[in-house]
């Protein structure tokens, strides 16, 4: 056993670990931080993605005692504010209203994945936002609509609200509208 | 989004408000936040965690068995083996004996003396941790005596081969017909072909894939003296309480079925899997909560897998390109042994050969063959995008044939749009639909023209990155659907589905589906019905599913039946609800009921529209009952039960424009459009969201997916390192439409969405890549389209490129047959 101390989510925790307990296992077995889930066991899926002293990491690839002295943010900890005062992120907002989800279980590692991506490239294009996305694997949605999301997100913290007649054609607010109905 | 004019829509239903809005999902908002019920989530107070001892063999007889020293492990509760759980362990149960005479050599959870597949649970460590009990797996002595391995399907039906069950005299679990001249829905057959101009003759491989839900499997189960609660990521909570009770003899109404958030589910978790079955065992002799959760190389290892059929497929037509004739002939892998629905997915897609044209003779046979390898079961179509790849394709060989354009023959001979409804040669009605508009509507979507002038100018010019478009007009059979229908088949469950509404004192509303869901937004779409049927706030309304303690009845999530079979039971219960509450308004408004007007959530005498209750304040006066006339039950809930008259037939138009690099073999997908007549949209944001999905999944087996085992019968894409589930980069962008054709069987009109993408999606894809190299002289390339594949089929010409290619990634390079259609049929 070794003692790390770690800030998680803004709250300080001492605890013993065991040193091949990874990161991911550490957060939801000790700390009970459920919402990091595990996909897969070779580090391809990315559902497990939270930021390490800011920077987005695979937690089933780092050991629980590497996370000693550092800052860790999951999902639970992106939104500001608690309970239902909280504020989401502008990335999870862009998910929601994008539809950028359907079982969600690919969505914490998704969502911070996202976060990382924006911080590195404020603006990125579609093709941008695939290539800075290939490591976490969705199932559900065939991509589209997080990619609409990330760039709505995108858009909305460079401030180009919906409100800018300028703003970027993802950042419309119906994710339907590249969706043709046909009439008679 | 507008509806197209259509008689059929003539439903009565009140006027839409929220049906047809894009409403964001009110799941989100848990599952953005990470405030998720995973099944893996669960933590019980003095919970004991299993793992399972797999066998590494793919076919062999357990000769020495010794868990001593695993027992012996630092907080190691207990192990087992098959042989200590034998006596209770029952057999897996197969809900669909497609033949009367079909051979089913049964499944037992964990093996007692011969394991039939890599992966089959040997011995089950139950320790205090997780890593303990992973731990102990290693002391855990076992040997066995190897059996020959049966992996080739064509081979396991030869006479002689090795056979995976002893007690079997065959490979063949059963052979499976349907000939539309002896059913009386078509002329015969072979004389559709003797009398015909031109046949073309086909062999396709459906290639094995793995559903690869995101979220593993996992289940905990709780005893609580004999009443047992079990949480599974399931999405058959319903059928699985059933399953399980008859499995384990544990009393039905004293087992509770959770289905928590459930990670994607795409058939793979319609099943009652060995370790379901297992927890319960183990938590029953224990008399402790145990839980199990698999790693991902688990479950691409045992968890079913899909498709995996050879298909022969011949077709007959006159010279101007009228069909005269099909013939279908699969060989289908069920694996080693029949699972919950194995032997019907390929039986189901027997009434999808003919796709939506006007074949008047129809044969189709099947053979489900038994190899060493784990069952194949229900994937996303579950044998509906087998068949329709298998016609999709022969369309195009056909035109190629006759040398006529692949869209012009697929119009020569689809059903009019004025034909509907229309009884197939294989007995089904299509009902409704227009099949030239969703084509048109998919072509200038594509912007046609101008990609068929490119591809010209990249061929005159030598271009080595070649251009090619390939179409997928499509249909498929949803909403599973009329029982008697599912009886004749001999479908071991019924197609209706359940939904109670129950009216709370303040007004809100609980609704209880039997349909659970894992992604599809039921919770959304459900609200959004409710509040129109009953003029509630769509924020008034919540939606309860997947515990059985809850919804009492159900048959579940899968096929597409959801909105279809499910959406319908909650608009029967909305009218009943209606209808009592009707009684109660008259009374407080001291009318006479049938005076009564209801619009808007409000009862008004005829005639006073200003005047009236609403039904939420009847729902408070019905709580108080203080006053109410005699005779009258003091409740306005309802509960209904929906049973479809008929499947509902989802149809569309795919196409895609592929290009191919013919120097690497690469093959990249340059656009992609599709129009898909869905029936009645609820939510336009979560159809569009399914239907992007299900392209994912479409293109992925055309293009990356393939569960590769090799000659020892060792799953070799065991992770997400070799079984390709596409990245964001890896797939395009989609532009999507609809038309909307009211399905007549249910009076939302809905069709079903789920599987359109993946069933359409795959026949156009390699379609396109065809149409891309055909003129280089390559006429078939085998499914996942590799650049190796591509490029061997470039360069070596012909179909020659297919077989070097099949040959080097199948089983290890051991596979060489090519069978003719002829071949197959003697
Ligand atoms: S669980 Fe960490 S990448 Fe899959
Ligand atoms: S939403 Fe289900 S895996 Fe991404």
């Amino acid at each position: 056993m070794t003692q790390i101390n770690v800030r998680v989510d803004g709250a300080s925790y001492t605890d013993d670990v065991e040193p091949r307990t990874l990161l991911v296992h550490y957060l939801r077995e000790q700390l009970g931080k459920v919402g990091t889930v595990v996909g897969c066991d070779t580090s391809n899926c990315g559902a497990c993605t939270v930021h390490l002293d800011g920077q987005a990491v695979k937690s089933c690839t780092v050991f629980a005692v590497q996370a000693d002295g550092c800052q860790v943010t999951t999902i639970e900890g992106v939104a500001t504010g608690e309970g239902d005062g909280a504020t989401l992120h502008p990335v999870q907002r862009a998910f929601h209203e994008m539809h950028g989800l359907q079982c969600g279980f690919c969505t914490p590692g998704m969502i911070m994945a996202s976060i990382d991506l924006l911080k590195e490239n404020p603006d990125p294009s579609d093709e941008e936002v695939r290539e800075g996305i290939e490591g976490n694997l969705c199932r559900c949605t065939g991509y589209q609509n997080i990619v609409r999301a990330v760039r709505q997100a995108a858009a909305e913290m460079n401030g180009k609200a919906a409100d800018d007649p300028q703003a970027e054609p993802a950042a419309v607010d119906t994710a339907a509208a590249e969706h043709v109905a046909v009439q008679a | 989004m507008t509806a197209v004019e259509d008689p059929a829509a003539a439903v009565d239903l009140p006027p839409a408000k929220e049906v047809g809005q894009a409403r964001r999902r009110k799941e989100d908002a848990r599952l953005i936040t990470g405030k998720t019920t995973w099944t893996d989530n669960m933590v019980l107070p003095g919970m004991l965690h299993l793992a399972v001892l797999r066998s590494p063999v793919a076919h062999g007889r357990i000769t020495h068995l010794d868990v001593s020293a695993a027992k012996e492990r630092p907080n190691v509760v207990a192990v087992y083996t098959g042989a200590d759980l034998a006596e209770e362990q029952g057999s897996l149960p197969c809900a669909w004996p497609v033949t009367p005479d079909m051979v089913n050599p049964g499944h037992p959870s964990i093996a007692v003396e011969q394991v039939n597949h890599v992966g089959e649970a040997v011995a089950v460590v139950v320790a205090r941790s997780r890593t303990a009990a992973a731990d102990a797996l290693e002391a855990i002595d076992v040997d066995y005596e190897p059996l020959p391995v049966v992996l080739d399907m064509e081979q396991a039906v030869q006479e002689g081969s090795p056979l995976v069950h002893d007690s079997t005299s065959s490979n063949t679990s059963y052979h499976f017909v349907f000939d539309a001249g002896e059913a009386g829905t078509g002329t015969d057959t072979d004389q559709a072909f003797a009398d015909a101009d031109v046949t073309v003759s086909r062999r396709f491989v459906q290639q094995r894939l793995i559903p690869a839900f995101m979220e593993p499997r996992s289940v905990v189960v709780q005893p609580a003296g004999d009443n047992y609660t079990m949480w599974s990521a399931t999405q058959i909570p319903h059928i699985l309480r059933v399953m399980a009770a008859m499995v384990t003899g544990i009393p039905e109404h004293k087992l509770r079925v959770i289905a928590p958030d459930v990670g994607g589910g795409f058939g793979g978790k319609l099943q009652v899997n060995p370790e379901e079955i297992l927890c319960l065992l183990i938590a029953r002799r224990l008399g402790k909560p145990v839980k199990w959760t698999e790693t991902r190389g688990e479950s691409l290892m045992t968890a079913h897998h899909g498709r995996d059929q050879v298909q022969f497929i011949d077709v007959a037509a006159d010279r101007d390109g009228t069909v005269r004739g099909l013939r279908v002939r699969l060989l289908a892998d069920m694996g080693a042994y029949l699972r919950l629905i194995t032997p019907g997915v390929p039986a189901l897609g027997a009434f999808m050969f003919p796709g939506i044209y006007k074949f008047p003779a129809y044969r189709f046979e099947c053979d489900g063959v038994f190899t060493n390898k784990v069952p194949t079961d229900a994937y996303r179509g579950a044998g509906r995008p087998e068949a329709t790849f298998a016609i999709e394709r022969i369309m195009d060989e056909l035109a190629v044939e006759l040398g006529m354009d692949p869209l012009e023959l697929r119009r020569k001979n689809w059903i009019g749009a004025e034909e509907f409804p229309f009884t197939t040669v294989a007995g089904l009605e299509y009902d409704s639909g227009d099949y030239h508009q969703a084509t048109e509507a998919a072509l200038e979507l594509l912007g046609y023209d101008e990609l068929r002038a490119e591809q010209q100018r990249r061929r005159e010019s030598g271009d080595p990155v070649q251009l090619g478009i390939g179409f997928s007009t499509f249909t498929e059979m949803c909403g599973l659907a009329p029982s008697r229908v599912l009886g004749s088949l001999a479908f071991g469950a019924g197609g209706w589905e359940q939904a109670s509404i129950r009216m709370l004192p303040t007004g809100k509303v609980e609704v209880v589906t039997g349909s659970t869901p894992h992604g599809q937004g039921h919770e959304t779409a459900w609200s959004q019905i409710v509040a129109d049927q009953l003029g509630v706030p769509f924020e008034d309304v919540e939606v309860l599913h997947g515990d059985t303690a809850i919804s009492s009845r159900g048959l579940d999530t899968y096929g597409s039946r959801s909105l279809v079979v499910g959406g319908t039971a909650v608009v029967k219960a909305a009218e009943k609800v209606v209808e009592k509450a009707r009684v109660i308004a008259a009374h407080l408004l001291e009318a006479n009921a049938d005076d009564l007007e209801f619009t808007g959530g409000k009862f008004s005498v005829r005639g006073t529209p200003g005047a009236g209750v609403g039904i939420q304040e009847v729902a408070l006066a019905i709580f108080a009952a203080h006053d109410y006339p005699e005779g009258i039950e003091p409740s306005i809930d309802a509960e209904a039960t929906f049973d479809p008259e008929n499947f509902s037939f989802p149809h569309g138009t795919h196409i895609c424009a592929m290009e191919i690099d013919t120097e690497t073999g690469f093959a990249k997908i340059r656009k992609y459009a599709c129009v898909d007549d869905v029936g009645t949209i609820v939510n336009p944001l979560i159809v569009e969201g399914q239907v992007h999905g299900g392209l994912a999944q479409g293109i992925a087996q055309a293009m990356y997916e393939e569960a590769i085992y090799d000659a020892e019968g060792n799953l070799t894409t065991g992770s997400f390192v070799d079984y390709l589930v596409p990245a964001a980069s890896d797939l395009p962008h989609f532009d999507t439409g609809n038309t909307v054709h009211a399905a007549t069987s249910n009076p939302l009109g809905a069709k079903g969405v789920g599987e359109a993408g993946c069933i359409a999606s795959t026949p156009a894809v390699v379609n396109a890549a065809l149409d891309a190299v055909r003129h280089l002289g390559v006429t078939d390339i085998r499914m996942p389209l590799t650049p190796e594949r591509v490029w061997r089929a470039i360069h070596a010409g012909g179909d020659g490129g297919d077989r070097a290619a099949e040959g080097s990634n199948a089983y290890g390079g051991a596979r060489t047959t090519e069978s003719g259609i002829e071949e197959a049929q003697q």
